[in-house]
C-alpha cells in the first residue's frame, strides 16, 4: 500500500472542500478502501477521514419511512428495531452481507460505493486489462473465467458485477441518496457500464453521501432477502432477491409487488417486468414462476456465468412465494 | 519522502504514543511498532478474522483499520482481556476447555470475536454461532470445538 497523507475531517464541509482536490479519498470503514489499497486497485494521495465526525449516523423510522445516517454501521441497521419492523427486507440483506467484524466496521454511504469483486479488477499486478481502472485498456474478465460476473446490464468494455445487498433492497423499495445539495434514486445513483465503466455512480467530486431515506409502505413491511451463495455464510451472492409484497383485500390477489436481484446484474437491478406480470394476479406456483423467468430477459452469458440465468429466476420465484405464504 | 503523524492510543487501557506513516494498519502499529503481537497478520486483507480486535467494544478487523482512525478510541486486544491477575477471560478457559485449536494461530482472533458475539447476544444456539462466527477461519478445521467453547461460555455469561 502506497503511503498518503491523512485529514482527520472536524465537518462535513471540510470533508467535501477537501475531497475537490484530485487524488482524495473520504474514509469511512475502510473495508473497502484499505482493501483496494493494499491491492494496488486504489493509490490515493490524500485520506479524509470522516469516521469522527457527529451527527451523521442517526437513524429514524416513523410512519413515512426511515431515514439512515451515511455512517451508520451496517450492523446498527441491521438489528434496528424499527428497520427490522418496516424493512425486513433491508435488514436481512445487512445481516446476511460480509461478516459480524466487517458489519460493525462498514458504513451505510461506504456499503453503497463498495467495488465489484470481479477477480481481473482486483489484480492490477496480474491482469493490466481493465476498462473500469484504466479505461481503453480491454478487459481480462470477456473470455477469462466468468463464474461470478453478471449476466444483466453487461456491455462490450465490462461484466463486472455489482456485489453488494442493500442496494439491492434498496432499489426495491424506490429508495433515495441524500448527497447534501441534491438527491437521487438508489437506481439512478447507480450508472450502466456502457463505454464507460470507470463511471460507477452520479457522485461527483465534492459530494459525500449523507443519508438514505425508504418510503414505507405495505410492500417492504411484507418483504424478504433471499441469497444464494456458494457458501452458508460470509460470501457474496451467487443471485439474490429483495422481493415486498401487498395483496388486496381478498389475500390472493397482488396490489403492489417490488422485486430486485442482486449477484447477477452490474448495478442493483430492479426486475419491472416482473412486477408488471404479477400486479392484478392471482398468486400461484404458475403465475409466480412464469412471471419470474421475465427477470432475465436480455441476459448475456460469458461462459461459466451461464448459471446465473437458471439459477436467479428461481431465487426470485422463491422469495415471491416466500412474501406470498404459498412457501 | 516519509512523512509521520504522532498518535496516541488507548490499549488496553493503557496509553501508548507512537510515530507512524499514515498508512499504518492498526494490526501493524500493534505489531510492529508496540510489540503486542498477541493480534494476528492472516491474509491481512479482510478476509479471515486472525486480527479482530475490539474498539469501543465492538469487534473490528485491526488489517483494513487506520491507527490513525482510532485515536481516542478504546482498543482492547487479546492481551487485554484476562485478569490483572492472570486469571484466564472465560472465554479462554472454555478455548482450553475444549481444545478449540490446533496450530492456534487464528485463536486470539477467534476468541477476540467470541466475546463480542456473546457480549452482542449472538450465541444463542450452535447455529447461529456458526453464522456469527463466519468471520473468523480455522484452517486447521476446529470449528466443532470452537462452537463447542463458545456455547459453553455463553452459557455461563
Amino acid at each position: 500500500m502506497r503511503d498518503f497523507s491523512y485529514l482527520r475531517a472536524s465537518s462535513a464541509d471540510e470533508a467535501r472542500q477537501a475531497s475537490l482536490q484530485a487524488g482524495s479519498v473520504l474514509l469511512a470503514g475502510g473495508t473497502t478502501l484499505l482493501d483496494l489499497a493494499k491491492c494496488g486497485v486504489m493509490e490515493p494521495e490524500t485520506v479524509i477521514d470522516i469516521t469522527h465526525l457527529s451527527g451523521l449516523g442517526e437513524i429514524t423510522v416513523d410512519a413515512g419511512g426511515a431515514r439512515i445516517g451515511a455512517l451508520a454501521k451496517m450492523g446498527q441497521v441491521a438489528d434496528h428495531a424499527g428497520i427490522r419492523a418496516a424493512f425486513p427486507a433491508i435488514s436481512e440483506s445487512l445481516s446476511l452481507a460480509a461478516s459480524a467484524q466487517i458489519r460493525n466496521m462498514a458504513t451505510i454511504g461506504g456499503n453503497l460505493l463498495q467495488r465489484t469483486r470481479c477477480s481481473y479488477f482486483r489484480e492490477p499486478d496480474v491482469f493490466p486489462a481493465c476498462h473500469k481502472r484504466n479505461p481503453g485498456a480491454g478487459c481480462s474478465a470477456i473470455g477469462g473465467v466468468t463464474r461470478n460476473h453478471a449476466v444483466l446490464g453487461t456491455s462490450d468494455t465490462c461484466i463486472a458485477s455489482y456485489p453488494g445487498d442493500l442496494a439491492v433492497a434498496l432499489v426495491a423499495f424506490d429508495a433515495v441518496v441524500e448527497l447534501g445539495g441534491r438527491t437521487v434514486s438508489v437506481e439512478d445513483f447507480f450508472l450502466l457500464p456502457g463505454n464507460t465503466p470507470e463511471r460507477e455512480t452520479t457522485l461527483q467530486r465534492g459530494e459525500m453521501i449523507t443519508a438514505i431515506t425508504v418510503p414505507a409502505s405495505a410492500a417492504p413491511k411484507n418483504s424478504t432477502y433471499l441469497k444464494v451463495r456458494d457458501r452458508q455464510s460470509y460470501e457474496f451472492a451467487a443471485a439474490s432477491a429483495a422481493v415486498g409484497l401487498e395483496f388486496e383485500t381478498d389475500g390472493r390477489t397482488v396490489r403492489d409487488i417490488r422485486v430486485a436481484l442482486g449477484g447477477v446484474a452490474t448495478k442493483p437491478w430492479r426486475a419491472r417486468n416482473v412486477e408488471r406480470a404479477l400486479v392484478g394476479k392471482i398468486l400461484s406456483l404458475e403465475t409466480v414462476e412464469a412471471a419470474s423467468r421475465l427477470a432475465m430477459e436480455g441476459a448475456v452469458s460469458h461462459g461459466a456465468n451461464y448459471y446465473k440465468i437458471e439459477l436467479a429466476p428461481r431465487v426470485v420465484a422463491r422469495a415471491i412465494l416466500k412474501v406470498g405464504g404459498l412457501a | 519522502m516519509t512523512r509521520t503523524i504522532h498518535l496516541s492510543l488507548d490499549i488496553n487501557g493503557r496509553r501508548y504514543d507512537l510515530d507512524v506513516e499514515p498508512r499504518v494498519t492498526l494490526l501493524d502499529a500493534l505489531r510492529e511498532h508496540l510489540a503486542l503481537t498477541g493480534t494476528k497478520k492472516g491474509c491481512d486483507q479482510g478476509q479471515c478474522g486472525a486480527c479482530t480486535c475490539h474498539v469501543d467494544g465492538s469487534r473490528v478487523l485491526s488489517c483494513l483499520t487506520l491507527a490513525a482512525q482510532v485515536e481516542g478510541r478504546q482498543i482492547t486486544t487479546i492481551e487485554g482481556i484476562a485478569a490483572e491477575n492472570g486469571e484466564l477471560h472465560p472465554v479462554q478457559a472454555a478455548f482450553v476447555e475444549h481444545d478449540a485449536f490446533q496450530c492456534g494461530y487464528c485463536t486470539p482472533g477467534q476468541i477476540m470475536s467470541a466475546v463480542a458475539c456473546i457480549r452482542e447476544g449472538h450465541a444463542g444456539s450452535d447455529e447461529e454461532i456458526r453464522e456469527y462466527m463466519s468471520g473468523n477461519l480455522c484452517r486447521c478445521g476446529a470449528y466443532n470445538s470452537i462452537v463447542a467453547a463458545v456455547r459453553e461460555a455463553a452459557e455461563m455469561a
